[in-house]
Protein backbone atom coordinates (compact mmCIF):
# COMPACT_ATOMS: atom_id res chain seq x y z
CA UNK A 1 0.00 0.00 0.00
CA UNK A 2 1.62 3.22 -1.18
CA UNK A 3 -1.30 5.63 -1.01
CA UNK A 4 -4.62 5.85 0.79
CA UNK A 5 -7.73 7.68 -0.30
CA UNK A 6 -8.66 10.02 2.55
CA UNK A 7 -12.40 10.81 2.52
CA UNK A 8 -11.60 14.42 3.40
CA UNK A 9 -8.38 15.15 1.47
CA UNK A 10 -8.33 12.68 -1.38
CA UNK A 11 -5.53 10.28 -2.29
CA UNK A 12 -2.35 10.90 -0.28
CA UNK A 13 0.98 9.21 0.32
CA UNK A 14 0.76 6.46 2.95
CA UNK A 15 3.41 8.18 5.06
CA UNK A 16 0.81 10.87 5.88
CA UNK A 17 -1.39 8.32 7.66
CA UNK A 18 -1.31 6.56 11.01
CA UNK A 19 -2.96 3.18 11.53
CA UNK A 20 -5.50 3.19 14.36
CA UNK A 21 -6.46 -0.48 14.74
CA UNK A 22 -9.67 -2.43 14.28
CA UNK A 23 -12.99 -0.65 14.66
CA UNK A 24 -15.11 -1.86 17.61
CA UNK A 25 -18.49 -0.72 18.81
CA UNK A 26 -17.90 1.16 22.03
CA UNK A 27 -19.67 -0.37 25.04
CA UNK A 28 -22.33 1.64 26.83
CA UNK A 29 -20.28 3.74 29.24
CA UNK A 30 -22.86 3.61 32.02
CA UNK A 31 -23.75 -0.06 31.99
CA UNK A 32 -20.82 -2.03 30.53
CA UNK A 33 -19.28 -4.74 32.71
CA UNK A 34 -15.52 -4.85 33.20
CA UNK A 35 -15.44 -7.93 30.92
CA UNK A 36 -16.99 -5.88 28.12
CA UNK A 37 -14.47 -3.09 28.66
CA UNK A 38 -11.56 -5.56 28.66
CA UNK A 39 -12.75 -7.04 25.36
CA UNK A 40 -13.27 -3.58 23.86
CA UNK A 41 -9.82 -2.35 24.85
CA UNK A 42 -7.62 -5.42 24.33
CA UNK A 43 -9.31 -8.02 22.13
CA UNK A 44 -9.61 -8.06 18.35
CA UNK A 45 -11.06 -10.29 15.67
CA UNK A 46 -7.74 -9.96 13.90
CA UNK A 47 -9.10 -11.80 10.86
CA UNK A 48 -7.14 -13.02 7.88
CA UNK A 49 -9.56 -11.30 5.51
CA UNK A 50 -11.79 -8.24 5.52
CA UNK A 51 -11.69 -5.85 8.43
CA UNK A 52 -12.95 -2.35 9.22
CA UNK A 53 -10.28 -0.24 10.84
CA UNK A 54 -9.40 3.30 11.92
CA UNK A 55 -6.93 5.48 10.04
CA UNK A 56 -5.74 8.97 10.89
CA UNK A 57 -4.68 11.58 8.36
CA UNK A 58 -1.98 13.27 10.38
CA UNK A 59 -1.54 16.67 8.66
CA UNK A 60 -5.29 17.39 8.86
CA UNK A 61 -5.90 15.54 12.17
CA UNK A 62 -8.80 13.61 10.63
CA UNK A 63 -9.93 10.14 11.75
CA UNK A 64 -11.81 7.95 9.27
CA UNK A 65 -12.51 4.28 8.55
CA UNK A 66 -11.23 1.87 5.92
CA UNK A 67 -12.36 -1.56 4.84
CA UNK A 68 -9.29 -3.58 3.96
CA UNK A 69 -8.35 -7.17 3.18
CA UNK A 70 -5.52 -8.10 5.55
CA UNK A 71 -4.25 -10.93 3.31
CA UNK A 72 -4.07 -9.17 -0.05
CA UNK A 73 -3.54 -5.69 1.50
CA UNK A 74 -6.27 -4.35 -0.77
CA UNK A 75 -8.20 -1.30 0.48
CA UNK A 76 -11.83 -1.91 -0.48
CA UNK A 77 -13.26 1.42 0.72
CA UNK A 78 -12.44 4.44 2.85
CA UNK A 79 -15.24 6.46 4.42
CA UNK A 80 -16.22 8.87 7.16
CA UNK A 81 -17.41 7.47 10.48
CA UNK A 82 -21.06 8.45 9.88
CA UNK A 83 -21.13 6.26 6.76
CA UNK A 84 -20.24 3.17 8.76
CA UNK A 85 -23.71 1.60 8.58
CA UNK A 86 -23.51 1.36 4.78
CA UNK A 87 -20.32 -0.67 4.98
CA UNK A 88 -21.20 -3.16 7.70
CA UNK A 89 -22.91 -6.27 6.38
CA UNK A 90 -25.58 -8.15 8.34
CA UNK A 91 -23.63 -10.34 10.76
CA UNK A 92 -20.28 -8.62 10.40
CA UNK A 93 -19.30 -8.19 14.04
CA UNK A 94 -17.21 -5.13 14.58
CA UNK B 1 30.52 -43.37 -7.62
CA UNK B 2 33.68 -44.98 -6.21
CA UNK B 3 32.91 -48.63 -5.36
CA UNK B 4 34.66 -48.19 -2.04
CA UNK B 5 31.75 -46.05 -0.85
CA UNK B 6 29.10 -48.56 -1.90
CA UNK B 7 29.98 -50.97 0.88
CA UNK B 8 29.16 -48.36 3.50
CA UNK B 9 25.83 -47.70 1.83
CA UNK B 10 24.91 -51.39 1.77
CA UNK B 11 26.25 -52.52 5.15
CA UNK B 12 23.63 -52.86 7.88
CA UNK B 13 26.14 -51.44 10.31
CA UNK B 14 25.60 -47.99 8.80
CA UNK B 15 21.80 -47.60 8.62
CA UNK B 16 20.34 -44.35 7.34
CA UNK B 17 19.32 -42.16 10.26
CA UNK B 18 15.79 -40.83 10.00
CA UNK B 19 15.29 -37.75 12.09
CA UNK B 20 11.54 -37.57 11.85
CA UNK B 21 8.46 -39.78 11.40
CA UNK B 22 8.43 -41.21 7.88
CA UNK B 23 5.26 -40.23 6.00
CA UNK B 24 2.33 -42.29 7.28
CA UNK B 25 -1.45 -42.19 7.69
CA UNK B 26 -2.96 -40.28 10.58
CA UNK B 27 -4.16 -42.51 13.43
CA UNK B 28 -7.81 -42.22 14.42
CA UNK B 29 -6.97 -40.97 17.93
CA UNK B 30 -4.15 -39.12 19.71
CA UNK B 31 -4.00 -38.26 23.39
CA UNK B 32 -2.50 -34.89 22.51
CA UNK B 33 -2.78 -33.04 19.19
CA UNK B 34 -0.33 -30.15 18.83
CA UNK B 35 -1.22 -27.66 16.09
CA UNK B 36 1.93 -26.11 14.64
CA UNK B 37 5.34 -27.71 14.15
CA UNK B 38 7.48 -24.70 14.96
CA UNK B 39 10.04 -24.68 17.76
CA UNK B 40 7.28 -24.39 20.33
CA UNK B 41 5.16 -27.30 19.06
CA UNK B 42 8.26 -29.49 18.75
CA UNK B 43 9.53 -28.59 22.23
CA UNK B 44 6.14 -29.27 23.83
CA UNK B 45 6.07 -32.70 22.14
CA UNK B 46 9.63 -33.44 23.26
CA UNK B 47 9.05 -32.70 26.95
CA UNK B 48 5.67 -34.49 26.92
CA UNK B 49 7.43 -37.64 25.70
CA UNK B 50 10.66 -37.33 27.64
CA UNK B 51 9.49 -36.05 31.02
CA UNK B 52 5.90 -37.25 31.19
CA UNK B 53 5.94 -40.46 29.12
CA UNK B 54 3.09 -39.16 26.93
CA UNK B 55 3.88 -40.38 23.43
CA UNK B 56 0.56 -40.85 21.64
CA UNK B 57 1.03 -37.34 20.33
CA UNK B 58 0.63 -35.85 16.85
CA UNK B 59 2.31 -32.61 15.81
CA UNK B 60 0.48 -31.22 12.76
CA UNK B 61 1.70 -28.50 10.45
CA UNK B 62 0.03 -27.03 7.38
CA UNK B 63 3.48 -26.38 5.91
CA UNK B 64 6.86 -27.78 6.88
CA UNK B 65 8.60 -28.45 10.18
CA UNK B 66 10.01 -25.15 11.43
CA UNK B 67 8.95 -23.23 8.31
CA UNK B 68 7.13 -20.48 10.22
CA UNK B 69 8.68 -17.84 12.43
CA UNK B 70 11.13 -20.41 13.77
CA UNK B 71 12.84 -20.24 10.35
CA UNK B 72 12.54 -16.46 10.11
CA UNK B 73 13.72 -15.11 13.43
CA UNK B 74 17.01 -13.41 14.12
CA UNK B 75 17.87 -15.72 17.03
CA UNK B 76 18.47 -13.21 19.81
CA UNK B 77 18.44 -15.08 23.15
CA UNK B 78 18.38 -12.95 26.30
CA UNK B 79 16.70 -12.55 29.68
CA UNK B 80 17.18 -8.84 30.53
CA UNK B 81 13.49 -8.02 30.68
CA UNK B 82 11.84 -5.54 33.04
CA UNK B 83 9.18 -7.33 35.08
CA UNK B 84 9.93 -9.98 37.68
CA UNK B 85 7.57 -12.40 35.89
CA UNK B 86 9.29 -11.80 32.56
CA UNK B 87 12.85 -12.01 33.84
CA UNK B 88 12.25 -15.25 35.77
CA UNK B 89 10.59 -16.86 32.78
CA UNK B 90 13.18 -15.89 30.15
CA UNK B 91 16.08 -16.63 32.51
CA UNK B 92 14.80 -20.20 32.89
CA UNK B 93 14.81 -20.43 29.09
CA UNK B 94 18.36 -19.11 28.71
CA UNK B 95 19.48 -21.64 31.35
CA UNK B 96 17.91 -24.46 29.31
CA UNK B 97 19.53 -23.15 26.10
CA UNK B 98 22.97 -23.37 27.66
CA UNK B 99 22.63 -27.13 28.11
CA UNK B 100 20.39 -27.85 25.15
CA UNK B 101 22.95 -29.38 22.75
CA UNK B 102 23.79 -31.96 25.44
CA UNK B 103 20.15 -32.50 26.37
CA UNK B 104 19.18 -33.21 22.75
CA UNK B 105 22.40 -34.87 21.60
CA UNK B 106 22.13 -32.45 18.71
CA UNK B 107 24.30 -29.42 18.10
CA UNK B 108 22.15 -26.29 18.20
CA UNK B 109 25.27 -24.08 17.90
CA UNK B 110 24.46 -22.13 21.05
CA UNK B 111 26.88 -19.24 21.57
CA UNK B 112 27.07 -16.93 24.54
CA UNK B 113 27.79 -13.60 22.82
CA UNK B 114 26.47 -10.95 25.17
CA UNK B 115 23.90 -8.35 24.18
CA UNK B 116 24.19 -4.57 24.24
CA UNK B 117 21.19 -2.22 24.16
CA UNK B 118 21.97 1.42 23.42
CA UNK B 119 20.52 4.49 25.12
CA UNK B 120 20.37 7.76 23.16
CA UNK B 121 18.26 9.73 25.65
CA UNK B 122 18.11 10.43 29.39
CA UNK B 123 14.79 8.62 29.62
CA UNK B 124 16.36 5.50 28.11
CA UNK B 125 19.30 5.68 30.55
CA UNK B 126 16.87 5.84 33.47
CA UNK B 127 14.88 2.84 32.30
CA UNK B 128 18.11 0.87 31.75
CA UNK B 129 19.22 1.62 35.29
CA UNK B 130 15.87 0.25 36.45
CA UNK B 131 16.20 -2.87 34.29
CA UNK B 132 19.77 -3.50 35.49
CA UNK B 133 18.60 -3.39 39.12
CA UNK B 134 15.69 -5.78 38.52
CA UNK B 135 17.91 -8.11 36.49
CA UNK B 136 20.71 -8.27 39.05
CA UNK B 137 18.24 -8.86 41.85
CA UNK B 138 16.95 -11.91 39.97
CA UNK B 139 20.39 -13.28 39.12
CA UNK B 140 20.69 -12.04 35.52
CA UNK B 141 23.96 -10.46 34.39
CA UNK B 142 23.00 -6.94 33.41
CA UNK B 143 24.72 -3.59 33.99
CA UNK B 144 24.77 0.00 32.81
CA UNK B 145 27.94 0.82 30.82
CA UNK B 146 29.44 4.09 29.57
CA UNK B 147 30.46 4.97 25.98
CA UNK B 148 34.11 4.09 26.70
CA UNK B 149 33.15 0.53 27.72
CA UNK B 150 30.81 0.34 24.73
CA UNK B 151 33.70 1.24 22.45
CA UNK B 152 35.75 -1.59 23.96
CA UNK B 153 32.92 -4.11 23.61
CA UNK B 154 32.07 -3.12 20.02
CA UNK B 155 34.98 -1.21 18.44
CA UNK B 156 33.12 -0.77 15.14
CA UNK B 157 30.23 1.11 16.68
CA UNK B 158 30.14 4.86 16.02
CA UNK B 159 30.17 6.38 19.52
CA UNK B 160 31.14 9.89 18.34
CA UNK B 161 29.12 12.76 19.80
CA UNK B 162 28.54 14.46 16.42
CA UNK B 163 25.87 11.99 15.29
CA UNK B 164 22.11 12.54 15.01
CA UNK B 165 21.48 10.55 18.21
CA UNK B 166 24.72 10.27 20.22
CA UNK B 167 25.05 7.18 22.40
CA UNK B 168 24.83 8.12 26.08
CA UNK B 169 25.07 4.69 27.70
CA UNK B 170 24.25 1.03 27.21
CA UNK B 171 22.71 -1.92 29.00
CA UNK B 172 25.26 -4.73 28.84
CA UNK B 173 23.77 -8.20 29.22
CA UNK B 174 26.61 -10.71 29.40
CA UNK B 175 24.16 -13.66 29.42
CA UNK B 176 22.81 -12.84 25.94
CA UNK B 177 23.39 -15.39 23.21
CA UNK B 178 22.30 -16.94 19.96
CA UNK B 179 21.71 -20.39 18.49
CA UNK B 180 21.03 -21.98 15.13
CA UNK B 181 17.23 -21.54 14.97
CA UNK B 182 16.56 -24.46 12.59
CA UNK B 183 18.64 -26.82 14.69
CA UNK B 184 16.53 -26.03 17.75
CA UNK B 185 13.30 -27.21 16.12
CA UNK B 186 15.02 -30.16 14.38
CA UNK B 187 16.66 -31.30 17.60
CA UNK B 188 13.44 -31.14 19.61
CA UNK B 189 11.40 -32.87 16.90
CA UNK B 190 13.98 -35.62 16.45
CA UNK B 191 14.01 -36.27 20.19
CA UNK B 192 10.20 -36.39 20.22
CA UNK B 193 9.94 -38.71 17.19
CA UNK B 194 12.52 -41.09 18.68
CA UNK B 195 10.16 -41.49 21.63
CA UNK B 196 7.10 -42.21 19.51
CA UNK B 197 5.62 -38.80 18.72
CA UNK B 198 4.33 -38.44 15.13
CA UNK B 199 5.10 -35.42 12.97
CA UNK B 200 2.64 -34.79 10.14
CA UNK B 201 3.66 -32.04 7.74
CA UNK B 202 1.38 -30.63 5.02
CA UNK B 203 -1.54 -31.33 7.37
CA UNK B 204 -3.64 -28.24 7.96
CA UNK B 205 -6.00 -28.00 10.90
CA UNK B 206 -9.31 -26.65 9.60
CA UNK B 207 -11.67 -26.89 12.58
CA UNK B 208 -12.58 -28.47 15.90
CA UNK B 209 -15.65 -30.27 17.26
CA UNK B 210 -16.40 -28.85 20.67
CA UNK B 211 -19.11 -30.22 22.96
CA UNK B 212 -19.80 -29.38 26.59
CA UNK B 213 -16.75 -27.16 26.66
CA UNK B 214 -14.46 -29.97 25.50
CA UNK B 215 -12.78 -30.44 22.16
CA UNK B 216 -13.10 -34.03 21.02
CA UNK B 217 -12.28 -33.92 17.33
CA UNK B 218 -9.75 -32.11 15.15
CA UNK B 219 -10.57 -31.61 11.46
CA UNK B 220 -7.61 -31.55 9.13
CA UNK B 221 -6.97 -31.37 5.40
CA UNK B 222 -6.31 -35.15 5.65
CA UNK B 223 -9.43 -36.09 7.58
CA UNK B 224 -10.72 -35.88 11.15
CA UNK B 225 -9.02 -37.32 14.23
CA UNK B 226 -10.28 -37.70 17.77
CA UNK B 227 -8.16 -36.23 20.55
CA UNK B 228 -7.69 -36.16 24.31
CA UNK B 229 -6.65 -32.52 24.20
CA UNK B 230 -5.32 -29.85 21.84
CA UNK B 231 -2.39 -27.45 22.15
CA UNK B 232 -2.26 -24.58 19.67
CA UNK B 233 1.23 -23.27 18.91
CA UNK B 234 0.79 -21.44 15.60
CA UNK B 235 2.36 -18.02 16.29
CA UNK B 236 1.23 -15.67 13.47
CA UNK B 237 -1.95 -17.68 12.86
CA UNK B 238 -2.99 -17.65 16.55
CA UNK B 239 -6.20 -15.63 16.06
CA UNK B 240 -7.23 -17.66 13.03
CA UNK B 241 -6.82 -21.07 14.73
CA UNK B 242 -8.30 -19.83 18.03
CA UNK B 243 -11.36 -18.67 16.11
CA UNK B 244 -11.89 -22.25 14.90
CA UNK B 245 -12.25 -23.10 18.59
CA UNK B 246 -14.59 -20.14 19.14
CA UNK B 247 -11.98 -18.12 21.02
CA UNK B 248 -11.12 -14.44 20.61
CA UNK B 249 -7.63 -13.32 21.58
CA UNK B 250 -5.98 -9.97 22.35
CA UNK B 251 -3.60 -10.47 19.42
CA UNK B 252 -2.77 -8.48 16.29
CA UNK B 253 -0.87 -9.92 13.32
CA UNK B 254 1.96 -7.72 12.05
CA UNK B 255 4.70 -8.65 9.58
CA UNK B 256 8.24 -8.29 10.93
CA UNK B 257 10.98 -7.84 8.35
CA UNK B 258 14.70 -8.60 8.54
CA UNK B 259 17.69 -8.92 6.22
CA UNK B 260 21.31 -10.14 6.03
CA UNK B 261 24.43 -8.78 4.38
CA UNK B 262 27.16 -10.63 2.54
CA UNK B 263 29.58 -12.50 4.85
CA UNK B 264 32.54 -10.70 6.45
CA UNK B 265 35.42 -12.02 8.52
CA UNK B 266 34.59 -12.13 12.26
CA UNK B 267 34.29 -8.48 13.32
CA UNK B 268 31.75 -8.33 16.10
CA UNK B 269 30.86 -10.65 18.98
CA UNK B 270 27.78 -9.27 20.80
CA UNK B 271 24.29 -8.45 19.62
CA UNK B 272 23.75 -4.69 19.44
CA UNK B 273 20.32 -3.13 19.56
CA UNK B 274 19.08 0.44 19.48
CA UNK B 275 15.41 0.89 20.38
CA UNK B 276 15.76 4.59 19.55
CA UNK B 277 16.67 4.22 15.89
CA UNK B 278 14.77 0.95 15.81
CA UNK B 279 17.35 -1.49 14.58
CA UNK B 280 19.41 -4.38 15.89
CA UNK B 281 22.27 -6.41 14.51
CA UNK B 282 24.62 -9.29 15.09
CA UNK B 283 27.16 -11.17 13.04
CA UNK B 284 26.32 -14.82 12.48
CA UNK B 285 28.95 -17.53 12.79
CA UNK B 286 28.89 -17.63 8.96
CA UNK B 287 29.98 -13.98 8.95
CA UNK B 288 26.79 -12.36 7.68
CA UNK B 289 25.37 -9.37 9.53
CA UNK B 290 21.72 -10.02 10.43
CA UNK B 291 19.80 -6.76 10.59
CA UNK B 292 16.30 -6.52 12.06
CA UNK B 293 13.60 -5.98 12.82
CA UNK B 294 11.12 -3.62 11.33
CA UNK B 295 7.47 -4.19 12.20
CA UNK B 296 5.12 -3.04 9.46
CA UNK B 297 3.06 0.04 10.39
CA UNK B 298 -0.30 -1.76 10.14
CA UNK B 299 -1.78 -5.25 10.63
CA UNK B 300 -1.28 -7.72 7.78
CA UNK B 301 -1.17 -11.48 7.05
CA UNK B 302 1.34 -11.24 4.25
CA UNK B 303 5.07 -11.90 4.25
CA UNK B 304 5.90 -9.66 1.31
CA UNK B 305 8.85 -7.31 1.71
CA UNK B 306 8.72 -3.55 1.39
CA UNK B 307 11.44 -1.25 0.13
CA UNK B 308 10.45 1.34 2.76
CA UNK B 309 11.33 -1.04 5.59
CA UNK B 310 14.65 -2.02 4.03
CA UNK B 311 15.50 1.67 3.60
CA UNK B 312 14.65 2.45 7.23
CA UNK B 313 16.75 -0.44 8.50
CA UNK B 314 19.65 0.46 6.20
CA UNK B 315 19.62 4.12 7.19
CA UNK B 316 19.53 3.32 10.91
CA UNK B 317 22.22 0.66 10.80
CA UNK B 318 24.64 2.80 8.81
CA UNK B 319 24.35 5.52 11.46
CA UNK B 320 25.56 3.02 14.05
CA UNK B 321 28.01 1.12 11.82
CA UNK B 322 29.12 3.41 8.97
CA UNK B 323 31.23 0.65 7.30
CA UNK B 324 28.02 -1.23 6.46
CA UNK B 325 27.23 1.43 3.86
CA UNK B 326 29.53 -0.69 1.64
CA UNK B 327 27.73 -3.95 2.36
CA UNK B 328 25.63 -5.86 -0.14
CA UNK B 329 22.32 -7.19 1.06
CA UNK B 330 22.10 -10.93 0.43
CA UNK B 331 18.59 -11.87 1.53
CA UNK B 332 15.54 -10.34 3.14
CA UNK B 333 12.31 -11.83 4.46
CA UNK B 334 9.35 -11.40 6.81
CA UNK B 335 7.31 -13.42 9.27
CA UNK B 336 3.83 -12.79 10.69
CA UNK B 337 4.17 -11.96 14.38
CA UNK B 338 1.36 -12.43 16.90
CA UNK B 339 1.61 -9.21 18.92
CA UNK B 340 -0.02 -8.82 22.34
CA UNK B 341 -0.86 -5.47 23.98
CA UNK B 342 1.71 -5.97 26.78
CA UNK B 343 4.43 -7.72 24.72
CA UNK B 344 4.14 -10.84 26.90
CA UNK B 345 2.93 -14.26 25.71
CA UNK B 346 -0.44 -15.90 26.29
CA UNK B 347 0.09 -19.34 27.76
CA UNK B 348 -2.07 -21.86 29.53
CA UNK B 349 -5.71 -22.69 29.94
CA UNK B 350 -8.74 -21.06 28.40
CA UNK B 351 -12.51 -21.50 28.67
CA UNK B 352 -12.37 -24.83 26.80
CA UNK B 353 -11.36 -27.47 29.35
CA UNK B 354 -8.89 -29.46 27.24
CA UNK B 355 -7.61 -26.74 24.88
CA UNK B 356 -4.28 -25.09 25.70
CA UNK B 357 -2.88 -21.86 24.31
CA UNK B 358 0.76 -21.19 23.48
CA UNK B 359 0.43 -17.89 21.63
CA UNK B 360 1.29 -14.22 21.59
CA UNK B 361 4.99 -14.78 20.88
CA UNK B 362 5.25 -11.72 18.71
CA UNK B 363 8.81 -10.72 17.97
CA UNK B 364 10.30 -12.39 21.07
CA UNK B 365 9.30 -16.09 21.16
CA UNK B 366 12.38 -17.90 19.85
CA UNK B 367 14.29 -17.38 23.07
CA UNK B 368 11.35 -18.85 24.99
CA UNK B 369 11.19 -22.08 22.97
CA UNK B 370 12.77 -24.39 25.61
CA UNK B 371 10.94 -23.08 28.67
CA UNK B 372 7.58 -22.79 26.96
CA UNK B 373 7.97 -26.38 25.73
CA UNK B 374 8.80 -27.55 29.21
CA UNK B 375 6.09 -25.65 31.09
CA UNK B 376 3.34 -26.28 28.52
CA UNK B 377 4.15 -30.01 28.59
CA UNK B 378 3.88 -29.98 32.38
CA UNK B 379 0.53 -28.19 32.14
CA UNK B 380 -0.84 -30.70 29.61
CA UNK B 381 0.44 -33.69 31.61
CA UNK B 382 -0.63 -32.55 35.09
CA UNK B 383 -3.48 -30.13 34.22
CA UNK B 384 -1.88 -27.76 36.75
CA UNK B 385 -0.41 -24.47 35.54
CA UNK B 386 3.30 -24.24 36.50
CA UNK B 387 3.93 -21.14 38.62
CA UNK B 388 6.43 -19.75 36.08
CA UNK B 389 3.67 -19.25 33.49
CA UNK B 390 0.72 -18.36 35.73
CA UNK B 391 1.20 -14.61 35.08
CA UNK B 392 0.81 -15.19 31.32
CA UNK B 393 -2.72 -16.63 31.36
CA UNK B 394 -5.29 -15.21 28.92
CA UNK B 395 -7.34 -14.28 31.98
CA UNK B 396 -4.87 -11.47 32.80
CA UNK B 397 -6.54 -9.21 30.25
CA UNK B 398 -9.90 -9.59 32.02
CA UNK B 399 -8.24 -8.95 35.39
CA UNK B 400 -6.31 -5.91 34.08
CA UNK B 401 -3.08 -7.59 35.22
CA UNK B 402 -0.87 -7.11 32.20
CA UNK B 403 2.83 -7.99 32.29
CA UNK B 404 4.26 -4.96 30.53
CA UNK B 405 7.41 -5.79 28.59
CA UNK B 406 6.87 -3.25 25.80
CA UNK B 407 9.94 -1.19 26.74
CA UNK B 408 12.23 -4.17 27.24
CA UNK B 409 11.16 -5.77 23.95
CA UNK B 410 10.90 -2.84 21.53
CA UNK B 411 13.64 -3.28 18.99
CA UNK B 412 15.59 -5.95 20.85
CA UNK B 413 13.45 -9.06 20.30
C1 LIG C 1 11.90 -11.41 11.43
C2 LIG C 1 11.70 -11.99 12.80
C3 LIG C 1 12.70 -11.86 13.76
C4 LIG C 1 12.54 -12.40 15.04
N1 LIG C 1 13.58 -12.31 15.92
C5 LIG C 1 13.49 -12.92 17.13
C6 LIG C 1 14.61 -12.93 18.01
O1 LIG C 1 15.69 -12.41 17.67
N2 LIG C 1 14.49 -13.53 19.22
C7 LIG C 1 13.32 -14.12 19.61
O2 LIG C 1 13.26 -14.63 20.74
N3 LIG C 1 12.23 -14.16 18.77
C8 LIG C 1 12.30 -13.57 17.55
N4 LIG C 1 11.22 -13.61 16.69
C9 LIG C 1 9.97 -14.26 17.14
C10 LIG C 1 10.05 -15.78 16.97
O3 LIG C 1 10.47 -16.09 15.66
C11 LIG C 1 8.69 -16.45 17.21
O4 LIG C 1 8.06 -15.92 18.35
C12 LIG C 1 8.85 -17.95 17.40
O5 LIG C 1 9.63 -18.50 16.38
C13 LIG C 1 7.50 -18.63 17.45
O6 LIG C 1 7.67 -20.03 17.39
P1 LIG C 1 6.44 -20.98 17.20
O7 LIG C 1 6.92 -22.36 17.20
O8 LIG C 1 5.39 -20.60 18.19
O9 LIG C 1 5.82 -20.54 15.78
P2 LIG C 1 6.24 -20.88 14.25
O10 LIG C 1 7.64 -21.26 14.12
O11 LIG C 1 5.73 -19.77 13.41
O12 LIG C 1 5.39 -22.19 13.99
C14 LIG C 1 3.99 -22.17 13.86
C15 LIG C 1 3.60 -23.22 12.84
O13 LIG C 1 2.17 -23.35 12.83
C16 LIG C 1 1.79 -23.74 11.54
N5 LIG C 1 0.36 -23.49 11.36
C17 LIG C 1 -0.29 -22.30 11.29
N6 LIG C 1 -1.61 -22.51 11.09
C18 LIG C 1 -1.80 -23.85 11.05
C19 LIG C 1 -2.95 -24.68 10.87
N7 LIG C 1 -4.18 -24.19 10.69
N8 LIG C 1 -2.78 -26.03 10.88
C20 LIG C 1 -1.54 -26.57 11.05
N9 LIG C 1 -0.42 -25.82 11.22
C21 LIG C 1 -0.56 -24.49 11.21
C22 LIG C 1 2.69 -22.91 10.64
O14 LIG C 1 2.82 -23.52 9.36
C23 LIG C 1 4.01 -22.89 11.42
O15 LIG C 1 4.94 -23.84 10.96
C24 LIG C 1 11.33 -13.07 15.40
C25 LIG C 1 10.31 -13.19 14.44
C26 LIG C 1 10.48 -12.67 13.14
C27 LIG C 1 9.38 -12.85 12.13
Amino acid sequence: MKTLNCPLNGRRNITEFVYGGEYHMRPDANNASSTEWAEYVFFDRNPAGEVIEWWFHSPSAYWFLAKRNTVTDEVLATFAFDELAQHVEGDHHV
Amino acid sequence: MPFGLLKYGLLKRYPAQHHFTPECELKSHYDVVIVGAGGHGAAIAYYLAKEHGITNVAVLDKGYLGGGNTARNTAVIRSNYLTEEGVNFYKASVDLYEGLSNELGYNILYENRGQLTLAHSDAAVRSMRWRAEVNQHLGVKSELVDPQTIKELVPLLNVESNTRFPILAGLWHADGGTARHDAVVWGYMKGACERGVELHQLTEVTGFDIQHNKVNKVHTSRGAISCGCVVQAVAGMSSVVAKMAGLKLPIHAFPLQAMVTQPYKPLMTPHVSSPHVHVYIHQTSRGEFVIGGGSDPYALYNTRATLEMKETLASSITELFPFLAQAKMLRQWAGITDMTPDYSPIMGKCEIENYYLDAGWGTWGFKATPISGKTMAELVATKKTPSLIKPFALQRFYDFQQVNEAGATAASH
